[in-house]
Order: structure tokens, then C-alpha cells, then sequence
């Protein structure tokens, strides 16, 4: 498009997200859904799994750090890491057989025990399991919630029992995280710090330092300083004993990496109406694009909207200014002042949404209204679902 | 508005304001506020950002900041707020300088993956680093006068979600790391954290999620013995109507024909004489916002049941701009915070 015709532009309206064509085709294999802290993700993969579920797909749920009430809604009583069955599904909702639908909440220290238990001889794995950096790097490293999400996407994916998996990513402090923690942990296992830490191990004790060379001795010598020598011994340990896992968590990763990238993945961008979280959306949109991950679109959440449109902000205003002055009808001047408020309300969100769309005209677009209340049970999960496959249409009334 | 004693507010004595809140409620933006109230009067302030994403730079409209104090707003009858991004390579390089007067050091472990270890890979390394950046600007004193270089720092910190953690992370590192160099370190760091000049604010909206979040978070402060700051009530959107007219919008027994009468009034009738259909359309309005007023009705008695003081922050028609902190700013010095 050329720049002239897009400085004419000026209301552009999106492509719309069709998510029931989404969710029917067989291909669609993995939903992931992204985006900024507060917008809804979870929301959002749960309602999209009830949908696909009641039309007919067999449909793993997984979520990350879900609200409790919404843990509820999906009868996740407990953080097992097993994906557990939700009843109450209307299964026969469009005359399809065969829908299914079962959720489970990451736990992310037990899926990376699991690994190091599959994964080294029984000695080895207790080594690593009792070591006081494992436990603490299993339960609060800032990437192994993403590492670990990624991990556990792949073998529900690996396991084929289910015929579509939505993830929802974690609250990252910064969102791709979950695309870069592999990466990361590539990096430094790629490192030649890790060789300095672990040669001292492999020759057993740490005069061992004395034959590396003698830049590797001075490093090795400011560690002990800066971190203590008990530190720096349980590091050694930690990651000497590591090692042999070690290789199998990058070859999965990269397989996790790829699964991702692969035609059978849909992301999802999810935000909601406001400045930061459709900047956010803007930047997932570019670092999908760069990764070469499938995009199916965004979704909007969190829409303000008016049944009464027709009357603009400005002669809302204006009226009630008339009134006001002359002392009249009172309560139709305050309940036009605060529909004028709505409006602005309005026309600000689709202004971010405009920008979006004119730096980024083909990705489609489903918007959800905003709802005075939370969703609390799969009634609610149902209605969103019907709100996102229709972009928001028919449900005007229901907006808050 | 004169200069007003600093002893008429909440929080006398704290100099540490580390401001949390659940994503989405405005986090960034009550924290530059916060800061520029504080400023305000002549003092000076330091706006921390911890998470590497350059959220102050946005709404201060300023290109990305570097790892570098510097002034970016003047406050409300003179005061300087100046602000930090940190980043934790460099805290580390910065950390390695001052307790060892490694600094060239600093270029030979980066390459070697040392630096991308500790910030990455090891767990809570890096958030020690961030807080005892932070603590160092808190405690740093001028060498010529002795006084302390700001009167407070306020940190935009992570989400409730991670906040305990984050700032415990110096107990997690003592367990770690016994004895030694870092323990020492984030003893110091701890000590900050925990004294009385410190203060943790939650950042909510008055709906159902983040308010939760705000009670579980304030539940594990006190747990951890960290100190518990204020609820800062974001985006509150006025009732509006007069109660009773609420309640009856609410119980959906509004009077749409008086309301179609002032409609007619104020010359909005359809040409045929009729201000029917946009009076139903307006009560439909109506009803959801007393709808919507009731919940947060609900969700304010909730934060109410803690006993830590509240503040609410209006919502801004026009969305967070530079003149908008301003406004939040003066609000919250109206209502005792700053």
C-alpha cells in the first residue's frame, strides 16, 4: 500500500477475526495466547477451549497462574499438573459429537523435577534435586515459569490425546519471555563460563583451577570472591550434575521452538483498549512476525461500548450544559454528562485500536466488550466465547 | 496551593515507596505520580524502574533512559524528579566497582558469560542486584554536607503477583549463600527493605481481580514482616447520579419517560417529536453504570477491611499524558499521600 493512500486512511477498519474457522479446522493444533499483564489471557484461552470443546474438538486448556474464581469456573481445585476433566460442557451445543474439554494449571518446580528424573540415572537425579541452587533456580528463576510452560506445551502436544491445546503464557515481566528463556538457558549452557565452572568438579576439587589457563584462574578467583566459596561449590556441583540433562532441554526446546513456528499453531495477540497494552500488542506482532510464529490475529478485550452511539460527546455535552443553565430536569443533565463521558471513553479506545490497525492493516481483529462483572462460571466462559467468534456483535446490550 | 508541611502526610519517615499492583491497573503511571507529588515543594525524588521496560520513559514522552539518574520532570512548586532505569548488567558492573574496584574486570567477565549468569540464570541474583541498586540510592549521602542525596525513591516495581518475592529475594539469597560476600550484601539490602522508612503500595482497580490480588499481596507482606504502604484506587469514574436515582437505575425502575421529557427539553427529539428510543437506549446506559457502580460499591468495602489508608485516582478522560501525572500528582497531595 502506498504511503498517499494510507494517509487517507483515516477510519480503517480491520480485517475480522473469524475464530470459529479457527477453531473447526482439524489443522489448528495448538492456540497460544499472548500479551501484556491484565488483559485477560487466561480469560480468553479458557473461553476459546469451552468453545472448541462444545464444537466438537477434544480440547487441553493450559493455563499458568489463573484467578482463583476462573481456576474454579473450570473445576482446577488444585495445582497437580495433570490436566483433570470440566464438566458441564454442553457438548451437543451445535450437533457435534465428540467434544471434550479438560484443563490443568502449570506447576512448574514438579514438570521440571519430571525432567530431571526422566532424564538422569537415579543417583544423579538426587544429586541435582537436594542441591540448594536447584531448588531454588526450579521455583524462582525469572525464565523457568516460561521455560517450564513451553516444556509441559510439548509433551501434551508429544503425548497426542487431545486434538487441540490452548496456552496461555505467562505474566512475564517482559512478554516474550517465553520465547527467550530457551534461549537464554542456550546461551549460557553455550558459554564458556559453564566450562570454568564445571572443569574444577570434573577434575574433583577446586586446586583444579590452577591447570586451566591463567584467565580462567583470575575468573575463577573473583567468583570465590564475590560469591563465596560455598556458593561457587554449589554452583559446580549444580551444574556438573546437570550436564547430562542439560542436552535433552536444549534438543526439546528447540523442538518446543519449532512446534511453535509450524503451520498447526495459532497466536493470538490479546489486549485490552489502552495505550500500553496495544503498544505491547504492536511489538508481540512484530517479534511474531521476526520469529516466523503463525499469527491468527488480536483480540480486543475490555471494549467500551454505548446503546446509545447516536448521540455524540459533544451535543451530549452541549445539552446538558442547556439544561444546567436553565435550571432544569437535572437528572437528564447528569445522565447526559455521564453519556458524554462514555463516549470520549469510546472514541480513545478506538483510537488506539486505529493506530494499531494503521501500522499493522492485515492482522484481523475480534473485539469483547468490557462486562461489569468477572466471569465466575463456564456460562460465562460460553458467552465470551460467542462474543469472540462474533467480534463483539449482538451483545451491545450486555456491554458495561 | 502553598507549601505544605511534609509531616501532614501518610507517610512520614519513608523514603523508599516501592509501588506494586496487578498488570493493566496503571502501575507505572501512580508511581510517577507519587513521585512528582512527592517532589513537589522543593524536595528531590528518584523514579526507579526495575523491569527493563522503559514504561516511564513513555509517559514522561522522553526517549528511552539510560542506565543514569537523570532530572526528566519539575514538580509542583519547584522539586526535581529524576529517573533511573536499571539494569541489572550494569548494577552488576556497577556493584563489582564499588565493593571491589573491579571495573575493568566488569569487560572480561561479560564476555565470558559470568554477567549473564548472575542476571539471568541464577536465581534472585538479579533482583538483588535491582534492590541494592535501589537501597544504595536510598541510603547515598552527599560527601561534602552529609545529607542525603534524595529525600525519598520511589520504585515502579514488578506486579503483585512477583512483589514478595522480589523483595524477599535477599532472604532467598541468604539461604543460598550462607556466609560470604552477597549474604553480606543482601543483609544490607534487607535491613532497607524492612525498616520503618520503607513502604509497599498496591495500585488497584475497583474490580473484582485486581482488588483479590491487592488483599493476597498485603497478606503476604505481612507475612514476610515487609512493611505495608497504602491502596491507590485508580481510574475511579464518578457515580454521577444521585443515589437514588442510582438505586433505581439499579432495581431497573428508571424513569425513562421523565427522562425522555428533559431529553425534549434539551432538543434532542428525533424530528418526529420523539425522544423515546434515545431515553430507552440512555436507561439501558444507566443501568449498567449503576450496575457497575454497585460492584465497585462492593470491591471499595473490601479494600476498606484491611485498614490501610486509600487513596482514589481519578480517571483521566484523555488517557495518562504529561498533564494528566500532573493532576493525579495534586490529587494524591489533596489526599494526604505525598
Amino acid at each position: 500500500m502506498s504511503t498517499f493512500e494510507r494517509g487517507w486512511a483515516v477510519t480503517r477498519t480491520p480485517p475480522s477475526l473469524d475464530i470459529d474457522a479457527m477453531l473447526d479446522d482439524p489443522g489448528t493444533r495448538i492456540i497460544v495466547c499472548c500479551g501484556s499483564g491484565g488483559v485477560g489471557k487466561t480469560t480468553t484461552a479458557a473461553a476459546l477451549g469451552l468453545r472448541a470443546a462444545e464444537r466438537g474438538r477434544s480440547v487441553v486448556v493450559l493455563t499458568v497462574d489463573p484467578a482463583k474464581r476462573l481456576a474454579q469456573a473450570m473445576g482446577l481445585t488444585e495445582l497437580d499438573n495433570t490436566p483433570r476433566r470440566v464438566d458441564g460442557c454442553d457438548l451437543d451445543g451445535v450437533g457435534r459429537e465428540g467434544g471434550e474439554l479438560h484443563a490443568m494449571m502449570l506447576d512448574m518446580k514438579r514438570t521440571f523435577d519430571e525432567i530431571i528424573e526422566a532424564h538422569a540415572d537415579p543417583e544423579r537425579a538426587r544429586q541435582i534435586l537436594t542441591n540448594p541452587f536447584y531448588q531454588s533456580l526450579s521455583s524462582s528463576f525469572s525464565g523457568t515459569q516460561e521455560y517450564m510452560a513451553m516444556e509441559k506445551l510439548g509433551q501434551l502436544r508429544r503425548s497426542g490425546d487431545w486434538d487441540l491445546i490452548v496456552v496461555d503464557t505467562p505474566p512475564s515481566r517482559s512478554a516474550l519471555d517465553f520465547l527467550d528463556a530457551p534461549e537464554r538457558l542456550g546461551r549460557f549452557l553455550d558459554g564458556r563460563l559453564i566450562r570454568i565452572l564445571m572443569a574444577p568438579a570434573k577434575v574433583g576439587g577446586r586446586s583444579a583451577f590452577k591447570l586451566l589457563n591463567a584467565g580462567f584462574g583470575m575468573v575463577a578467583g573473583i567468583l570465590t570472591k564475590v560469591l563465596g566459596a560455598q556458593v561457587l561449590k554449589d554452583i559446580q556441583m549444580f551444574v556438573s550434575a546437570l550436564d547430562a540433562v542439560f542436552g535433552g532441554f536444549r534438543q526439546r526446546a528447540e523442538q518446543t521452538y519449532r512446534l511453535l513456528q509450524a503451520p498447526g499453531t495459532a497466536f493470538l495477540v490479546v489486549a485490552a483498549p489502552e495505550r500500553d497494552a496495544m503498544r505491547e500488542a504492536s511489538y508481540f506482532v512484530e517479534r511474531l512476525a521476526e520469529e516466523g510464529m503463525p499469527l491468527a490475529g488480536l483480540v480486543v478485550n475490555r471494549v467500551h461500548r454505548t446503546p446509545a452511539a447516536s448521540l455524540s460527546a459533544a451535543r451530549s455535552c452541549a445539552a446538558a450544559e442547556d439544561l444546567e443553565s436553565n435550571g432544569e430536569h437535572a437528572l437528564t443533565a447528569a445522565v447526559l454528562r455521564l453519556h458524554a463521558r462514555r463516549m470520549q471513553l469510546a472514541a480513545r479506545e478506538e483510537r488506539e485500536q486505529e493506530h494499531f490497525t494503521s501500522v499493522h492493516p492485515t492482522v484481523p481483529v475480534t473485539r469483547v466488550p468490557a462486562m461489569p462483572e468477572d466471569v465466575h462460571d463456564l456460562a460465562g466462559l460460553r458467552q465470551i466465547g460467542q462474543l469472540l467468534s462474533s467480534n463483539g456483535a449482538n451483545s451491545v446490550s450486555r456491554s458495561a | 496551593m502553598g507549601t505544605r508541611d511534609a509531616q501532614d502526610t501518610d507517610w512520614e519517615g519513608v523514603r523508599l515507596h516501592v509501588v506494586s499492583g496487578k498488570g493493566g491497573t496503571g502501575k507505572t503511571t501512580v508511581a510517577a505520580a507519587l513521585a512528582l507529588a512527592l517532589a513537589a515543594g522543593g524536595r528531590k525524588v528518584l523514579l526507579v524502574e526495575v523491569e527493563g521496560r522503559q514504561g516511564i520513559a513513555q509517559i514522561f514522552d522522553l526517549p528511552p533512559l539510560p542506565y543514569e539518574e537523570r532530572k526528566i520532570a519539575v514538580a509542583p512548586d519547584g522539586g526535581d524528579v529524576y529517573a533511573l532505569a536499571i539494569d541489572p548488567e550494569a548494577a552488576m558492573l556497577d556493584y563489582l566497582e564499588m565493593f571491589y574496584g573491579m571495573k575493568r574486570m566488569g569487560k572480561a567477565l561479560t564476555r565470558i558469560g559470568v554477567v549473564d549468569f548472575a542476571t539471568t540464570i541464577a536465581p534472585g541474583l538479579r533482583d538483588v542486584l535491582v534492590t541494592g541498586k535501589t537501597s544504595e540510592a536510598v541510603r547515598r549521602r552527599d560527601p561534602r554536607t552529609g545529607t542525603r542525596v534524595y529525600d525519598a525513591v520511589v520504585m515502579d516495581a514488578p506486579p503483585t503477583g512477583r512483589i514478595v518475592r522480589f523483595l524477599n529475594v535477599t532472604q532467598e539469597i541468604a539461604g543460598l549463600a550462607r556466609v560470604g560476600p552477597i549474604r553480606h550484601h543482601a543483609d544490607l539490602v534487607r535491613g532497607v527493605l524492612t525498616s520503618p522508612e520503607t513502604a509497599v503500595h498496591f495500585v488497584t482497580l475497583l474490580e473484582e481481580m485486581p482488588v483479590q490480588e491487592t488483599l493476597d499481596g498485603i497478606a503476604e507482606l505481612r507475612e514476610t514482616k515487609l512493611p505495608v504502604g497504602g491502596i491507590f484506587i485508580n481510574m475511579v469514574r464518578p457515580a454521577g447520579l444521585p443515589d437514588a436515582a442510582l438505586e433505581a437505575a439499579f432495581q431497573g425502575r428508571f424513569d425513562t419517560a421523565e427522562l425522555a421529557a428533559g431529553l425534549k427539553a434539551a432538543g434532542l427529539a428525533e424530528r418526529t417529536g420523539d425522544a423515546g428510543p434515545l431515553a430507552e437506549a440512555l436507561t439501558k446506559e444507566i443501568a449498567e453504570h449503576a450496575r457497575r457502580v454497585e460492584l465497585e460499591n462492593q470491591e471499595r468495602e473490601t479494600l476498606a477491611s484491611v485498614g490501610t489508608p486509600r487513596y482514589d485516582l481519578p480517571l483521566l478522560p484523555d488517557g495518562a499524558d504529561l498533564a494528566g501525572l500532573y493532576e493525579l500528582a495534586e490529587a494524591l497531595r489533596a489526599q494526604g499521600a505525598a
